[in-house]
């Protein structure tokens, strides 16, 4: 296949089709996303690929087909994993027929994440092998792999990139595609699939017992590696390897760890013939802590005697200032770099004519003194608007919403959800405040897509991840379903009809339901929806500043005046909202 | 040390910044060098600062560190003076000098410098400074303010012109690719002489 320029979640899509991966499943999240987005959209598929509701559901799924004698992968990001964690831990006992692959993919830094959480330590913890790649290429190359140990030790692997692998880019080695996919066939195995307490009494030692073999095994691939070429020696894994190596001083040895779990006796065997070592990795200290409990008296460098961060990501200047700290380079080469100071902030923000900005507006000026849960997705940047008063995980609107209701707090309480966050994980939370009587009021912001990880379909937007087509479910039956007598749907461009409902909502007591219902602004400006675009009337705009405080990226404020720009997609919103009718569609008076 | 040259292109998140490093990083490939790269993706993207990082010649890490990029490409004035401290001392900079003010500058009614105060701040660069999206207009289309912006850097970059001009025609959309490579060569008359 040759050399080419891929983003690293391009490679990890396309080392799939090497391993002749016959299903995918999935649910879309920061730095993953890509893999699926590549694979759901080659022609000529041999296999088969879907975006799921949840990750735990994707992973069960994935789990079945792998029982089937169907390699799978199942892709999230790391806090999917949190959600998919049930299955996970129990997957370790009963292990699989064909290899399965669990992609969770970790954001140090959280540039898309609400925690830094370590996928390693669920690797540790369910005692489950994990390949941490520390380049796109090894990426690439560890894909296969992974099907092969996975089927080897019956196990499923947790594979582990983080987003400088997912979403740098680099030059790739690529491989052949696989030809064909095997068919799945299930073999009743109870005492393998069942899992009583009988069973998996029995399961659990026979995972207990795969353990040291895996560890040597994983040594013998070579994921584990050093070099001996001095008295000192630095233990560095995942991207941190790669640093490590740009910067490694003559005479220091070097060791790579790239799977877990670590052989302990290897790795005590080269620790013994160093007097100092120091260990790089990103988030918690996976490695140190095998480094620490094999050293014995020989002095280790890293996070738990504070010569490392536990937080954040590492960077080529950050490893360096490691390096210098711990005594392994004279002199850091780099500077942490002057910003210059005191530039206004260019945050990500909502796009100009978004559905959530005015569904927003609505909701403040229905609800002034009201408290605002919200959840996962675009709208979350809503806390530039003050509507976003908590966001915790996927699906926390609506509880958190009805614990606030339980507590006692008097004020209102409004909630905002996306659909697609509804249907992973909001449902049982509606279901649970109806039930038990919450008194709230949730507003699920429906753009028709999962929009804010790069617009995949969910099971709102009539169409499956390949693009066939499917029955869009129906959000309002669903909330009726659930128990919600007053459920509305309306279209949030329409500010005086989402006020109004808004306002008959404040009226009613329990839980009450608003749809705001309109297509993703981006969705619709692919699909080829063109709206005139609006522009100021300079003669009868007062300068009042209105439609600025609406935060439409769309609208400038220049010598007393508002301007449109050429970022207005027509939804109309501002010339609603302009009290002297100054903002009128271009091409009329 | 890594011996790459090191490129950071940044803008505003839908300027077309990916594109631009796709391009390069063809561009290495048709020269058979190897190439590291990195940027943002996901939300914040949405209208947010992005950065794309190149190392041409990259073995190693996909980051550059601050101090480090040895050619700046900026598609807005204000983003070329955030970024400005990644520049080497003796680096360069392609500035487009269109300025897009940030919403929260309206918003949150905060101070935000005129486009004369930046470029008088930059000055302290090697700075090339250019309309790139009157040239786009001229090549044929607005969209192409990002291939003008890396023709007016190219001059600088050590890669060449055949291959970038390969690489556009490759991953630019086939109706726009004679826009495009008209948008490239109108940026690279533009940075030969700037």
């Amino acid at each position: 296949m040759g050399r080419k320029y891929l983003l690293g979640n391009e490679a990890i899509a396309h080392a799939c089709t090497e391993s002749g991966v016959g299903f995918i499943s999935g649910y879309p999240g920061t730095p993953s996303s890509e893999v699926i987005d590549v694979l759901r959209v080659q022609p000529d598929r041999s296999y088969y690929v879907e975006w799921s509701v949840n990750e735990k559901v994707a992973l069960e799924n994935a789990l079945a087909v792998a029982w089937c004698g169907v390699r799978a992968l199942c892709t999230m990001k790391h806090v999917g994993l949190n959600v998919a964690a049930d299955p996970l831990m129990t997957s370790a006992y009963t292990g699989v027929t064909a290899g399965l692959v669990i992609m969770s993919a970790d954001d140090p830094f959280a540039h898309s994440s609400q925690n830094e959480q370590d996928s390693r330590c669920y690797a540790h913890f369910a005692r489950l092998p994990c390949l941490d790649p520390a380049s796109i290429q090894e990426a690439h190359d560890m894909i296969p792999e992974a099907f092969t140990l996975s089927e080897e030790f019956g196990l499923p692997v947790i594979f582990r990139p983080t987003t400088r692998i997912c979403h740098s880019k680099g030059d790739v080695e690529l491989g052949k595609p696989a030809a064909g996919v095997r068919k799945g066939e299930f073999h009743k195995d109870p005492r393998q699939y069942v899992v009583i307490p009988a069973h998996t009494r029995v399961l659990h030692k026979k995972l207990n017992e795969k353990q040291p073999a895996l560890r040597k095994r994983l040594v013998e691939r070579g994921y584990n590696h050093y070099k001996i070429q001095g008295k000192t020696a630095i233990i560095a894994s995942g991207i941190g390897a790669t640093y490590v190596q740009e910067l490694l001083p003559q005479g220091v040895s070097f060791m790579k760890i790239g799977a877990y779990p670590i052989d302990e006796e290897w790795m005590g065997d080269f620790i013994r013939k160093h007097e100092k070592i120091l260990v790089i990795e990103e988030l918690a200290p996976e490695v140190e802590e095998t480094v620490r409990q094999v050293a014995g008296c020989i002095p280790v460098f890293g996070k738990k005697n504070g010569y490392a961060p536990y937080e954040g990501e590492l960077s080529l200047p950050a490893v360096a200032g490691i390096m210098e700290k711990a005594g392994f380079l004279k002199k850091n080469p780099f500077y942490e770099g002057n910003p210059v100071q005191q530039l206004p902030p260019r945050p990500p923000i909502l796009c100009a004519g978004c559905l959530h900005r005015s569904a927003f507006y609505a909701i403040k000026k229905v609800f002034k003194d009201a408290i605002y849960p919200s959840d996962i997705g675009c709208y979350t940047l809503g806390l530039q608007l003050g509507v976003v008063d908590t966001t915790i995980c996927m699906g926390a609107s609506v509880t958190v919403a009805s614990g606030i209701s339980h507590a006692g707090d008097t004020r209102d309480i409004v909630c905002t959800i996306g659909d697609s966050t509804f249907l992973h994980t909001g449902i049982q939370g509606l279901l649970n405040a109806v039930y038990n009587g919450a008194k709230i009021t949730m507003v699920i912001l429906d753009n028709r897509i999962t929009a804010m990880t790069g617009h995949q379909p969910n099971p709102n937007s009539g169409m499956t991840a390949c693009g066939a087509e499917s029955p869009a479910v129906s959000l309002d039956a669903l909330c009726r379903a659930c128990g919600v007598s007053f459920v509305e749907s309306v279209n949030p461009y329409d500010i005086t009809g989402m006020v109004t409902v808004l306002q008959e909502a404040k009226k009613r007591k329990g839980v009450k339901v608003i749809i705001a219902k309109q297509m993703c602004v981006i969705s619709a400006r692919r699909a080829g929806i063109k709206r005139g675009r609006y522009q100021v009337n300079a003669e009868l705009c007062t300068g009042c500043g209105t439609c600025v405080r609406f935060g439409c990226p769309a609208i400038e404020f220049e010598d007393e005046k508002a301007r449109v720009n050429d970022l207005c997609s027509g939804c109309a919103v501002c010339a609603q909202l302009c009290p002297t009718g100054a903002i009128v569609r271009e091409g009329k008076k | 040390m890594s011996g790459s040259f090191d490129i950071l292109i940044v803008g505003i998140g839908g300027q077309g910044t990916i594109l631009a490093s796709n391009i390069l990083g063809e561009a290495c490939l048709i020269e058979g060098r190897y190439v590291k790269g990195a940027e943002t993706h996901g939300m914040a993207q949405r209208g947010g600062s992005v950065e794309s990082h190149i190392r041409i010649d990259g073995l190693f890490g996909p980051l550059i560190p601050p101090g480090q990029a040895d050619l700046l490409v900026s598609f807005d004035l204000l983003e070329a003076l955030r970024y400005s401290h990644y520049l080497k001392k003796e680096g360069k900079m392609i500035v487009n000098r269109h300025l897009v003010l940030p919403t929260s500058v309206f918003t949150q009614k905060l101070p935000a410098p005129t486009q004369d105060e930046i470029t008088e701040k930059l000055k302290k660069y090697t700075l090339c400074l250019l309309d790139a999206d009157q040239m786009a207009e001229e090549a044929g289309s607005p969209l192409s303010q990002n291939v003008v912006m890396l023709g007016a850097a190219s001059p600088s970059i050590p890669l060449r012109s055949e291959s970038l001009i390969d690489a556009v025609k490759r991953l630019v959309p086939k109706k726009t690719v004679e826009i495009n490579v008209k948008a490239f060569e109108m940026g690279r008359e533009f940075g030969r002489n700037c």
